[in-house]
């Protein structure tokens, strides 16, 4: 077999070398079949009971793909009624070299085995591989392979039918005339059974509205074009980035360039949407603009050209040359679409299988869709694809993907964030299942063997209410004069072996996501709340960390082991705040938690005298009814003096392992940095600082936490809070690396001021402390390595996936905590304390601690400029009359909500106190008593429909 | 996984090789007439040719000559034109240098040195074109011009690479393309009938856990180099003989 091997040379010729490389023709592959009595038996899914129904062809048969349909219509290909397709070597390669994310969700498909595909590897079998002729297109190439290994099909099985889907006409003409049986997808799709889903699916390049319609956009340069327009630098690549509030701005991040390009209108933006790699040109320098402070919303119909030609003018005249002028371009081509799946609704009003989709993400434009199930579709909430972008349409083309559930049920919209938010939260496979331990779980002698015994130290836990995910837990007794200090945290890696479908699925969701009502768990719920759980009185597996310190803190030694724990008791912040609190008791557990406090305290002097910085984000908690999953209400966060106890011992422990595994593993540690901002992230902070007369210090971590604590007056005690909010803004997010990948230097955390960090005391949720308790359980001798452990890029790869995963539980938490604040706030009016954030040309942004809510208080309408209010540009300040308002000015503001766009409800505020004449509304109370009238609500909304406001509930929180 | 699958999921590498097969092998054995023993060998797109001088009596500095061992002399050149930039390689760089001496290593674990005190084997390998693989390759041709040359060897020496595929599948034999995108290689000299590893290089670490199964595979490598250069002997002696007429009563 494999001295019968021909022998063929491949050139490849690019950048002047020549290279040159082996093709190996084999005879031993398998044609799929396994009726076949010619090929080697071989695993494949092709199966004689799956039939293919489609009504042009009125027999059984095969499918096979041309590489262009396979990028096209991936979704109609993943639907149930296609299958026992061949997938061509060829073809394969083809997707692969194209478009990742396909060739993912092919292999998808291929392993699936109920959808019957399978490989032919025809350019490595002896009779369907042919050579590239002199001067033969790539392009044509492939098309003949795809051709011969067709033709191959129909002589090897005569009684097989295979059929040959292709997009290309020339390819589709050619194969006919061969001889082959070749079909276009959409014709195929018609006229399959049930096609009214399935026709929905298909991906449409092209859609004639109107033969006339005229060009609303420029056209694109072609690749070469822009690549020469980079080469030599009259031309600028980056990522497009598409305004949220204004859809006809957007931002060009070009790596070259010190500053983002500011691109304005349909011609700037030219089709580009968010994410999109495109090329830019910059206009002179006189042309040059600042951004726009208006915001502007597409209220387009179809197409509605006119609509946006007003809007275009109205940008325009709100343009100033004034102020932070940016660099400004125009799109001029696009290298790569990011083109990606949408949650959205349709758009109400619209008649016939044309619709319109609005995506729920406000930096994508609104789709043009084609259904025939448009009535059902207007009250679900769906997924949608873009196809294409043509000059002759406003909107880009798309199809639908799949319908999510009603819109506005608590249990669709959970699915929409997750879904925006990229979480994995499908239920936890068999095989995922089948590696947890055995139920009743027993502690071997063995176990015991290899632990530490500390099931008669008093140990317990200190968590937020109703917490089921106890990961950590604590003591602390008197060894002599020292104090002996113990943080145990579950040991998770001890049920969590490397390479196991549970390892890996734990690794790819990296984190535990927290909705209001729903926790997606990244381990399945028997280790999370039962088995790693260090719940009170019941025997555990921990990983300690134990200190010796002496009274003031300082410590003697660090040693980690391996141990057993039984936590005496699992206790809420509040129970563990009123024991140290009550005189009355001196059980070992109470001076555990006095010896402590204490501690604590001094480590948390010490960490913020060395400049680690206090910052402050407003943390909302949603009281749900348990049983309608309806919120109550909505509280701030009660705080403890017993949760920065347990914060502090974290840290420390977190520090110390850092240490030790750094030192074990120099190349392969999985640390966490917080990297130093660029002092230009300050601006904001620094400016406002100004307007109040403060100096705000950012030379250092250490002098900006002291400027914040500086930053005090008397008159407006929220104002130091309000000054650590915006400063938390300026903050970049803490990240995950592998320490060979960055100099030492870059280690260095800035919001906590340590040169050494990682994350080691929540395994339960958090895949990056079980990679840290792997690297810790080597190095104190009681596991052994595996490779990926040791492979500095692997950790890096995994690193990243847990950076972004962590950012979209992030994201995905704040949503949620935004739609249940918007359900509990439906039909009220009430009246709050806020705080001026930001003063803007024609709005307060305002931040209402009670709720954490941020949100824009118009003083004008859109595209006016107020009567009333006079801007200062200077000072930051609005004046009407003797009014003035200042940046972190207290102010009574009315607060209710718009429905009006159910995927955008946002919250109206009208301005109470300070009382303005002409502009101010009367507190509630004189007006009427009930806070919760439904009906005078209503009716007060439609005089303050008005104003438009949004809500930007999602604060740039980077802890 | 940033690094590029080198075995696809029907179990092919990019050249179309499964993951236990070795590239194709030609050699020919007496391909010159002026040294003692020559040989041609291709691995794949990797071509080297093999010359040996000897043993005759030690040249140079006499102080090199030992009383009891023969000086087997090792000499590595690559060709200008043997890889895709075609830049000049000074005699005795260092990567020359070492794959000299490594050579050395090798062929002195199967000359049965003793049988020439006081003289000198010289053998001369050159890299006519490099596609991964070079020492396994300059290991298995120069044993076969020590054959040609009629010097009494113990057994046969090869040598064989062998990676990771997808950090998992060990896989034989690496050509240039896979050394290239994928993980540390593995190149091991043996002795294939008595099992003997002589000498063993990594390109990078591997971990514990994966040196066994890729050392073994690389051993089974050596195994089936020797088989298919024993064919290459016999076939040879066969011709040679033939002309003689002493073989053929075989
Ligand atoms: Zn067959």
């Amino acid at each position: 077999m494999f001295t019968t091997k021909t022998f063929i040379k491949k050139t490849r010729i690019g950048h002047f070398l020549k290279h040159v490389r082996e093709h190996y023709i084999r005879d031993d592959i398998s044609c799929g079949f396994r009726s076949c009595e010619k090929c080697n038996p071989v695993e494949s899914f092709l199966s004689p009971n799956h039939h293919n129904k489609c009504a042009l062809f009125n027999y059984d048969h095969y499918i096979i793909l041309d590489t262009n349909v396979i990028l096209d219509q991936m979704d109609v290909l993943e639907e149930a009624p296609i299958g026992n397709v061949i997938i061509l070597h060829t073809v394969i390669t083809e997707v692969k070299h194209r478009s990742l994310p396909i060739y993912k969700r092919l292999f998808t498909l291929i392993e699936n085995p109920s959808k019957h595909f399978y490989i032919f590897t025809n350019d490595h079998h002896k009779d369907t591989y042919i050579e590239q002729l002199d001067g033969e297109l790539v392009n044509d190439y492939n098309d003949r392979c795809i051709r011969k290994a067709c033709s191959w099909y129909m002589e090897h099985l005569p009684n097989e039918k295979f059929i040959l889907l292709t997009e290309d006409v020339n390819n589709r003409n050619i194969a006919i005339e061969e001889g082959i049986t070749a079909c276009s997808i959409f014709p195929y799709v018609k006229h399959m059974n049930d096609n009214a889903v399935l026709e929905d699916k298909l991906s449409r390049k092209e859609i004639y509205l109107d033969k006339d319609a005229r060009d609303l956009f420029p056209p694109h340069l072609n690749n070469v074009q822009l690549l020469n327009g980079i080469k030599e630098g009259t031309l600028y690549q980056g990522t497009f980035r598409a305004s949220r509030d204004n859809f006809l701005e957007g931002f060009v991040n070009v790596e070259a360039l010190e500053d983002q390009v500011l691109v304005q209108g349909r011609t700037g933006l030219n089709r580009a949407v968010d994410g999109d790699v495109v090329v830019v040109e910059l206009f002179d320098k006189s042309d040059w603009i600042s951004p726009s402070d208006i915001i502007l919303e597409d209220e387009g119909t179809v197409e509605d050209v006119e609509e946006i030609e007003q809007k275009e003018k109205q940008l325009k005249e709100t343009t100033t040359k004034k102020g932070e002028i940016k660099p400004t371009g125009k799109v001029v081509g696009i290298i790569r679409r990011k083109w990606r799946q949408y949650c959205g609704i349709l758009q109400g009003g619209l008649e016939g299988v044309y619709q319109l989709f609005v995506p729920a993400d406000r930096s994508i434009p609104k789709i043009r869709i084609e259904t025939r199930q448009a009535e059902f579709l207007k009250t679900q909430k769906l997924i949608v694809t873009i196809d294409s972008w043509p000059r002759y349409s406003r909107y880009p083309h798309g199809h639908f993907v799949r319908a999510l559930g009603k819109i506005g049920d608590q249990s669709t919209e959970n699915e929409v964030i997750l879904l925006e938010h990229d979480v994995p939260h499908s239920q936890f496979s068999e095989e995922v299942l089948s590696c947890l331990p055995k139920l009743p779980w027993i502690i071997t002698d063995e176990d015991l063997q290899k632990r530490v015994d500390l099931r008669d130290l008093d140990i317990c836990s200190v968590d937020p209410p109703g917490c089921t995910d106890i990961d950590d837990a604590l003591h602390c007794r008197e060894v002599g004069d020292h104090l002996e200090v113990g943080v145990h945290i579950a040991d998770v890696s001890h049920f969590i072996r490397p390479y196991t479908a549970l390892d890996l699925e734990a690794q790819s969701r990296g984190t535990t996501v927290y909705l209001v009502n729903k926790r997606i768990d990244m381990v399945p719920n028997l280790l999370s709340s039962n088995l790693c759980s260090l719940r009170g009185g019941e025997e555990r597996f921990a990983f300690s960390c134990i200190w010796e310190m002496d009274k003031k803190a300082n410590i003697l030694n660090t040693r980690f082991h391996k141990s057993i724990i039984k936590s005496k008791k699992a206790m809420t912040y509040e129970e563990a705040q009123m024991t140290i609190d009550d005189k009355s008791k001196n059980d070992n557990i109470a001076k555990s938690l006095r010896y402590l406090l204490m501690l604590s305290k001094i480590l948390k002097k010490g960490r913020l005298d060395n400049g680690a910085l206090v910052l402050a984000s407003p943390e909302v908690k949603i009281m749900m009814d348990s049983e309608t999953m309806e919120p109550l209400d909505i509280e701030v966060k009660k705080m403890f003096e017993t949760m920065s106890m347990v914060e502090e011992f974290m840290l420390l422990a977190n520090i110390s392992v850092a240490e030790k595994i750094l030192q074990d593993f120099p190349e392969c540690a999985c640390l966490r940095r917080h990297p130093v901002p660029p002092s230009s992230n300050f601006d904001p902070l620094i400016k406002a600082g100004r307007h109040l007369g403060l100096e705000i210090n950012v030379e250092s971590g250490k002098e900006l936490a002291k400027s914040l604590d500086e930053a005090v007056k008397p008159d407006n005690p929220f104002l130091n809070t309000m000054i650590r909010i915006l400063a938390t803004r300026c903050m970049l997010q803490a990240v995950y690396f592998a320490s060979g990948t960055m100099q030492k230097e870059d280690y260095f955390h800035y919001g906590l001021a340590v040169p050494l960090y990682t994350h080691f005391t929540s395994p339960i949720r958090r895949y990056a402390d079980i990679i840290v308790h792997r690297l810790l359980a080597v190095s104190c001798g009681s596991d052994v390595t595996y490779p990926d452990l040791l492979d500095k890029a692997k950790t890096s790869e995994i690193c990243q996936n847990l950076n972004y995963r962590n950012r979209m539980a992030q994201y995905a938490g704040r949503a949620s905590i935004a739609f249940n604040t918007h359900l509990f706030f439906k039909g009220k009016l009430q009246d709050e304390q806020g705080y001026i954030l930001y003063v803007r040309k024609n709005a307060l942004q305002v931040l209402i601690p009670k709720y954490g809510l941020e949100s824009t208080l118009y003083l004008a309408r859109k595209g006016e400029s107020s009567d009333i209010f006079e801007y200062n540009e200077e000072d930051q300040t609005q004046r009407a009359k003797d009014v003035v308002l200042h940046a972190f000015d207290p102010v009574k503001v009315r607060l209710s909500l718009n429905s009006d766009n159910i995927q955008h409800e946002k919250f109206v505020l009208q301005l109470v106190s300070p009382y303005i004449e002409g502009f101010s509304v009367p507190p509630i109370e004189e007006m009427d008593t009930s806070e919760t009238n439904i009906e005078s609500g209503k009716k007060r909304k439609k005089d303050g429909n008005e104003k438009k406001s949004k809500s930007k509930k999602n604060s740039k929180n980077t802890n | 996984m940033s690094k590029k699958e080198l075995l696809s999921k029907i179990g092919l590498r990019l050249d179309g090789r499964r993951a236990h097969e070795l590239r194709r092998i030609r050699c020919k054995l007496g391909v010159f007439t002026e040294p003692d023993g020559s040989a041609y060998m291709e691995q794949g797109l990797t071509k080297v040719l093999a010359a040996v001088y000897g043993p005759h009596q030690v040249r140079g500095s006499k102080s090199k000559a030992q009383h009891d061992n023969v000086v087997i002399n090792c000499q590595f050149s690559m060709a200008v034109f043997s890889t895709t930039d075609r830049k000049k390689r000074p005699r005795g760089d260092r990567k020359s240098t070492e794959l000299s001496m490594h050579l050395q290593q090798a062929l002195e674990s199967v000359i049965k040195t003793e049988l020439y005190p006081w003289s000198q084997i010289d053998v001369y390998v050159e890299v006519l074109h490099a596609d991964g693989g070079i020492y396994p390759a300059c290991v298995n041709a120069a044993t076969l011009a020590l054959i040609d040359a009629g010097i009494p060897l113990k057994e046969y020496v090869c040598a064989c690479t062998a990676s990771l595929a997808n950090n998992d599948v060990p896989m034989v034999d690496i050509s240039h393309q896979e050394e290239v995108l994928g993980g540390p290689t593995l190149t091991i000299a043996a002795l294939p009938m008595s099992g003997k590893i002589v000498l063993m290089e990594m390109s990078q670490r591997f971990h514990l856990d994966h040196l066994d199964k890729v050392m073994n595979k690389a051993l089974q490598g050596c195994k089936d180099i020797r088989r298919i250069l024993d064919e290459a002997v016999r076939l040879h002696v066969r011709d040679v003989g033939s002309a003689t007429g002493w073989a053929l009563a075989t």
